[in-house]
């Protein structure tokens, strides 16, 4: 992942505003949370599935434009609910949810689609399209929004030269490991660039360096302005992002830790140093 | 642009899943065989119920001292009497000749021509040859017949109306059958289709959940569909087509049914089973995919 720095530039100077700072001073205020901007709003959100389980039950929760937040819990508390919920692929019991100010419950079946390419998800189990190539699963997220292939060669080996798969491009699903897998989701949840993005467990399969680096890339593109929600078991890694934490147990909302944690703001090479830094140490001393 | 995309997009998923693409195509290849045969027998036993059927007339024989006058009279009444579609005059002199070719010794005992100046009256429709008959012989006039030089009117009632029964027997039943196995065609068609995509609907998931529109998704599918059923169909023409000159060809000569003159001409079989074939696995792909859109 030696091209991250060079690569991100890329990625921000797209991103037009962020495109007149450096890469290695950055200090523009993130996550400044705006009243009444939320990006993602739970208001009362209960899911109960079929066969009776609950998924969520009464969840109520906002993130505003430009956050970084995680969402923990033990297996089956509901994260991936929250994240199916975002993306239309289930509907809420009760309760409204609305992204960008949409209420999800009204947008139409036929414009289903045009909201999804708004939000990028790195999917639990990758959900990889099995009969296309590496480069052609990133190339697909293009296309389904009438990319030319033009923008195509443009963008997918630049994302993939981000999540260390250049070697990879013509390899099939079946020909990855899992870690590969996952960066491959990663990368197809980028390629547009979305002004949301959904991770859940982004790391799960990743050892300890590579995690690191994710949630580097992550980071920076949460610095251009991209809301990110990321759903993680990673209590370390957690702790040491020192983010806005939202825990879930048994569907409910037990710990919203917003403020706090973080006072300032990193670059991102202050972050990265910070995160590989042993535990043990106090906070922040990297 | 689009099509182009959507092109390799077909031709992407029949190379990787090679399979099912290719049941798909024996099915088609099967079933337009089936029909490939059987729409031409279904039309050559057609064309001889109705050549059968289309000889269904009545015959009025005149009086054997019947004069020229007498028979442009009758044929004018015969051409008004309703349902009649034409009239054929049989001069007696004719009549013997035709006979005498067919039976020489016979009509060699016969000093004389024993034979009457006949009209064939056909009907509109072989069906209304009844009504004509009944028309031909109103009770009570001039001893049961039209015009006074008539002799008599053919009786072949029962006969007529068995021909009648048999072919439109023979004609209900071709309809039946090509009905149910042109069903059953679409039905076997379809259900491979709806099979090889089953196996594919965990790509059709993800795909709507990365943005893809419905369309975008089906648009492969369907032009698929179309590439496996008209292949399917033209391997199932060549082997017809092969069949036909190798097997049925020779025989017809000697056969009449394949002979028969109403049967489908190949170019018309060729296009009927091409389009269909095409039609039916496109639509098919097209239709059996709404279940898995749903996402
Ligand atoms: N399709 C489903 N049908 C029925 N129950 C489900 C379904 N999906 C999830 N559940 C149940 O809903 C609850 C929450 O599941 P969810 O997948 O959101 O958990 P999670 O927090 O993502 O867990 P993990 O950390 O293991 O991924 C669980 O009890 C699970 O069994
Ligand atoms: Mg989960």
């Amino acid at each position: 992942m030696a091209s991250i720095e060079s690569t991100s530039r890329t990625l921000r100077r797209r991103q037009g505003a962020a495109a007149a700072v450096p890469a290695a001073r950055e200090a523009r205020p993130v996550a400044a949370p705006a009243p009444g901007r939320s990006v993602i709003e739970f208001r009362g959100v209960s899911k109960r599935y079929s066969g009776g389980d609950v998924g969520l039950d009464d969840v109520t929760f906002a993130i505003e434009r430009g956050e970084f937040v995680f969402l923990v819990g033990a297996t089956g508390s509901g994260k991936s609910t929250v994240m199916r919920l975002l993306i239309k692929e289930l509907e809420p019991t009760a309760g409204t949810i609305r992204v960008a100010g949409h209420d999800l419950g009204e947008i139409k079946r036929k414009r289903i689609a045009y909201y999804r390419r708004n939000v990028g998800v790195v999917f639990q189990d990758f959900k990889l399209l099995p009969s296309r190539t590496v480069y052609d699963n990133v190339a697909y997220a293009l296309q389904v929004t009438g990319g030319t292939r033009r923008e195509i060669r443009d963008k997918v080996p630049d994302i993939l030269r981000l999540t260390g798969l250049s070697t990879k491009l013509h390899n099939y699903p079946d020909q990855l490991s899992g870690g590969e897998q996952q960066r491959v989701s990663i990368a197809r949840a980028f390629v547009n660039h979305p002004p949301l993005l959904l991770a859940d467990e982004p790391t799960g399969n990743l050892d300890p360096e590579t995690s690191v680096d994710i949630m580097r890339l992550l980071y920076r593109i949460n610095r251009t302005g991209t809301t990110v929600l990321i759903a993680s078991h990673d209590q370390t890694m957690v702790d040491k992002m020192r983010r806005r934490v939202l825990e879930l147990a048994h569907g409910r909302i037990v710990r919203d830790e917003a403020t706090g944690l973080y006072t300032r703001d990193e670059t991102t090479r202050e972050f990265a140093r910070r995160m590989r830094a042993p535990s043990a140490r106090p906070p922040g001393l990297g | 642009m689009r099509l182009g995309f959507f092109l390799k997009e077909a031709i992407r998923s029949m190379r990787r899943s090679a399979a099912p693409s290719f049941a798909a195509l024996a099915t088609v290849l099967v079933t337009m065989l089936v029909l490939g045969v059987f729409i031409p027998i279904v039309q050559a036993t057609n064309g001889a119920a109705n050549s059968v059927a289309g000889r269904v007339m009545v015959d009025v024989y005149m009086k054997t001292g019947a004069t020229a006058a007498d028979d442009a009279r009758v044929r004018g009444e015969l051409l008004r009497v309703p349902h009649v579609k034409g009239v054929e005059f049989v001069p007696k002199q004719q009549a013997y000749q035709a006979q005498a070719s067919q039976y020489p010794q016979a009509y060699a005992l016969l000093g004389s021509n024993p034979l009457p100046d006949t009209f064939h009256v056909i009907p509109d429709k072989p069906s209304n040859v009844l009504l004509v008959h009944s028309a031909l012989t109103p009770p009570g006039a001039s001893g049961g017949v039209l015009d006074p030089s008539i002799q008599s009117v053919s009786n072949k009632q029962s006969d007529t109306k068995k021909i009648l029964e048999v072919t439109n027997l023979v004609t209900i039943t071709a309809a039946v059958l090509t009905v149910l196995l042109v069903l059953a065609s679409m039905l076997l068609i379809a259900n491979t289709i709806r099979l090889s995509l089953y196996a594919r609907r965990r790509e059709v998931e993800v795909m709507k959940l990365v943005g893809a529109t419905d369309w975008f998704i089906r648009w492969p599918f369907v032009i698929e569909g179309m590439i496996v059923g008209s292949v399917g169909a033209l391997l199932a023409i060549c082997v017809l087509g092969a069949t036909k000159i190798a097997l049925l060809d020779p025989l017809a000569s000697n056969w009449t049914l394949i002979a028969a003159p109403r049967t489908i001409g190949f170019v018309v079989l060729v296009i009927v089973l091409l389009g269909s074939g095409a039609l039916v696995s496109a639509v098919g792909s097209g239709l059996s995919l709404r279940r898995f859109l749903k996402v």
